[in-house]
């Protein structure tokens, strides 16, 4: 073999494994994806829970169209679960300025956690074609709303 | 080569009516930009609805145009590097059966029954005969592949020793990608949607029509892919006035696409429920498998330009790029290939984000991901098959190019308005742009409590890039149909480009052959594709009824319609008592 051929070869073994290196510790660190929830029937009633002063459990509930519960009011510095279904069709559920990217699929429960570190009021928007109404379909989080105090 | 009358209409029609029928689907693509820019305020237009236009622009642009093209296009590399014509009664049966079925889907879509897009989710319903007209299509599809290997077996026989010409390799592999691909949307639709939709069976298990679909959906973007890449290994030096590189390069990027177009399907799942985060990052790691033949086809190309522009005199490092024949009306084609060939570069990058699970968080089902893959679909792979049609019909009816000089500007202005429009796309979905949605309704409509102003800038974007993409769109139908309306002024022949080689390496008895390659592509599915089925199975619930995309409660069969329908609706007003709107 051509020796520019062999430093070639090597070069790019180098730079895939620590591109596949990376790739596996940053998903040991965090891994955002949804967390695979079998199904239970429990969290097709909508609800928010309270658990404590720092963590609230969410079971959104997607149905065409709107979001239940479509205000949700939590306290600022709170990690919320989130259980997702849907009644009907396939909706999406995207939280604005978060990393909460999910599908809400009839029969099924998707689950993921996050953290609301500041202030506001974050748009929870649709974003899977569900039938006629689908551009009506946003909920919101809202992070300590003042009013509700 | 002369080829008969028979094979030459058969070129015609199966290039002809998908390009006529993308007239609808440009349009609606025009029309999508119109109405999420919130130029328009409305749920339809002339009579069409948003999402069906949306589902007639997906389905013919995406599946009917790409799929008649690449049997077409099939039918003459096949027929050109083998030299002999595939059998009449087979192509024939093949073309009906896809005539047929698109038939069936178009009328489906254009009477309102099938709004259901065109990755067509369940539990969302659409008219049986769309589910019918898309099974037709592939069927249709499959066969030429049945009797293209039995003609290269038969060159095989008197040609054991002879490198398989790379056209006909590319060829054999793409049709079998589409073949496993598509036997699990077949199944999807015939054994699951179908029954369901006629009313025969209660319930679908929706994630596991998903994993179907997206077990066919990603290979299917290669299926559109390799006709492009076959055109870039076997004319585009050829077309640059140079050689091609290397033409192993070549057969290694073909067999690493049969084995890595298929277990990656996942992908398009991260954010599903049900489905276990070890496949994710298992068929997310597979994903980056699959850009490595891209890479291997990125260099190669550049190679052989380089030596082609070094042929055509060019001295400095990157000098070669300015030698190349972009405006050369007689050899359009080279301009229709290179301008897919640098769209393919963002369209590329942008996939490989969307394969990351990270940022896949960030972009999934955002304006973001029709941004990416109009640099792919609507960027390599559109140019490669509107280029190759007009080149091919021109040279097999004997007709001259009507105005040549538009012609060669055609990608290079197509190139400029996905470019606008991708920007619009991609900046749009990263701050929370939904795709796949009527904006103008309600998130563009400043009277609408749901207006976002942060989207308007994003919107117009993508709105100038379709102005021009519609009216390249409009230059090409004038092209190509003008050519159609010309007189025959020399002998029709198949002819292609044939790019020499330029180091010619010895024949590998393993890159030319296709049994290990598919055991191989056996073993690597069955691995990434058996713990995804099963939990699709495993950790679902109940199965979902049928819904129509205007009403909330579920399609019921006949004995029981009263009853159910009268519960729904009380169900549905007790839980609207605290709703958000307004």
């Amino acid at each position: 073999m051509d020796r520019s051929e062999k430093k070639v070869i090597i070069i790019t073994g180098l730079v895939l494994s620590l591109f596949i290196f990376s790739i596996l510790y940053a998903r040991g660190k965090t891994n955002d994806l949804p967390e695979c929830v079998p199904f239970d029937k429990t969290y097709t009633e909508p609800k928010v829970t309270k658990l404590d002063n720092k963590t609230y459990q969410v079971y959104a509930v997607a149905k065409m169209w709107q979001f239940e519960p479509s205000q949700i009011y939590i306290l600022l510095g709170s990690e919320v679960d989130f259980f997702l279904t849907s009644k009907d069709v396939v909706h999406g559920f995207n939280i604005s300025d978060k990393n909460v990217n999910m599908m809400a699929v009839y029969g099924n429960i998707n689950k993921t956690t996050v953290k609301f570190d500041k202030p506001g009021v974050y748009k929870i928007t649709c974003h899977e074609y569900c039938g006629v109404g689908h551009q009506t379909m946003q909920a919101e989080v809202i992070v300590n709303d003042p009013a509700s105090k | 080569m002369q080829i008969s009358k028979s094979l030459r209409r058969l070129i015609y029609w199966e290039l002809g009516i998908p390009l006529a029928l993308l007239s609808i689907g440009i349009y609606h693509g025009l029309m999508q930009t119109i109405y999420r820019s919130g130029v328009i305020h409305q749920s339809n237009f002339a009579h069409l609805d948003y999402y069906q236009g949306l589902t007639l622009h997906g389905v013919i642009n995406a599946v009917v145009l790409t799929t008649f093209f690449a049997v077409a296009f099939g039918h003459a590399t096949i027929t050109f590097y083998l030299k002999k014509e595939p059998n009449k009664i087979v192509a024939w049966t093949s073309f009906w059966l896809m005539t047929i079925g698109t038939g069936l889907a178009a009328w489906a879509m254009l009477s309102g029954k099938a709004s259901v897009l065109y990755t067509f989710y369940p539990p969302l319903k659409g008219h049986p005969f769309f589910y019918l007209g898309a099974a037709l299509l592939i069927v249709g599809s499959w066969l030429p592949l049945f009797d293209w290997a039995r003609m290269y077996v038969q060159w095989k026989k008197v040609n054991a020793e002879v490198k398989t010409p790379l056209a006909v390799l590319g060829t054999l592999v793409n049709f079998t990608i589409w073949f496993v691909c598509t036997l699990a949307v077949a199944y999807e639709v015939l054994v699951l949607l179908l029954p369901w939709a006629m009313g025969w069976t209660p319930t679908v298990n929706v994630t596991l029509a998903r994993t179907l679909f997206w077990f066919f959906g990603h290979a299917l973007v290669y299926f559109w892919l390799l006709p492009a890449y076959i055109m870039f290994y076997t004319m585009l030096p050829k077309l640059a006035g140079g050689k091609l590189f290397s033409d192993l390069a070549g057969r290694i990027a073909l067999f690493l696409f049969l084995l890595f177009s298929v277990p990656v399907g996942v992908h398009h799942q991260f954010s599903d429920p049900s489905i276990s985060k070890g496949i994710k990052l298992f068929q997310g790691l597979l994903t980056f498998g699959v850009a490595i033949p891209s890479f291997i086809t990125a260099f190669t190309l550049a190679a052989s330009l380089e030596y082609a522009g070094r042929k055509r005199g060019a001295k400095s490092l990157l000098g070669f790029f300015g030698k190349l024949p972009y405006l050369d009306p007689n050899r359009f084609l080279f301009a229709y290939l290179i301008a897919g060939l640098f769209l393919f570069i963002f369209g590329g990058l942008t996939g490989l984000v969307n394969a990351s699970g990270q940022l896949n968080n960030v972009v999934h089902n955002t304006a973001w991901l029709p941004g990416h893959f109009h640099m792919t679909v609507a960027g390599p792979v559109f140019l490669a098959i509107i280029g190759m049609s007009t080149y091919l019909y021109s040279k097999t009816s004997g007709k001259r190019i009507f105005l040549p000089k538009v012609n060669v500007i055609i990608p290079y202005l197509w190139v400029i308005g996905i470019l606008i429009f991708s920007t619009g796309m991609s900046w749009g979905g990263l701050i929370g742009e939904p795709r796949r949605t009527n904006l103008g309704l309600t998130y563009l409509n400043p009277k609408d409590p749901l207006f976002t102003p942060e989207w308007v800038p994003t919107t117009m974007l993508a709105l100038a890039g379709g102005i021009i993409m519609f009216i390249t769109g409009v230059l090409f139908f004038i092209v190509f149909f003008g050519t159609m309306l010309r007189k025959r002024v020399q002998e029709p022949i198949l002819e292609l480009p044939v790019s020499e080689v330029l180091h010619d390496e010895k024949r590998i008895p393993l890159f030319d052959q296709f049994k290990p390659w598919l055991v191989t592509m056996g073993l690597i599915l069955v691995l990434a594709y058996t713990p995804a089925l099963i939990n699709a199975v495993k950790n679902t619930g109940p199965g979902a009824p049928r819904f129509t995309p205007d009403n909330p409660v579920p399609v019921t069969t006949e004995n029981s319609v009263g009853k159910t329908v009268k519960n729904g609706s009380v169900n549905t007003s007790e839980i609207t008592g605290k709703l958000v709107k307004k």
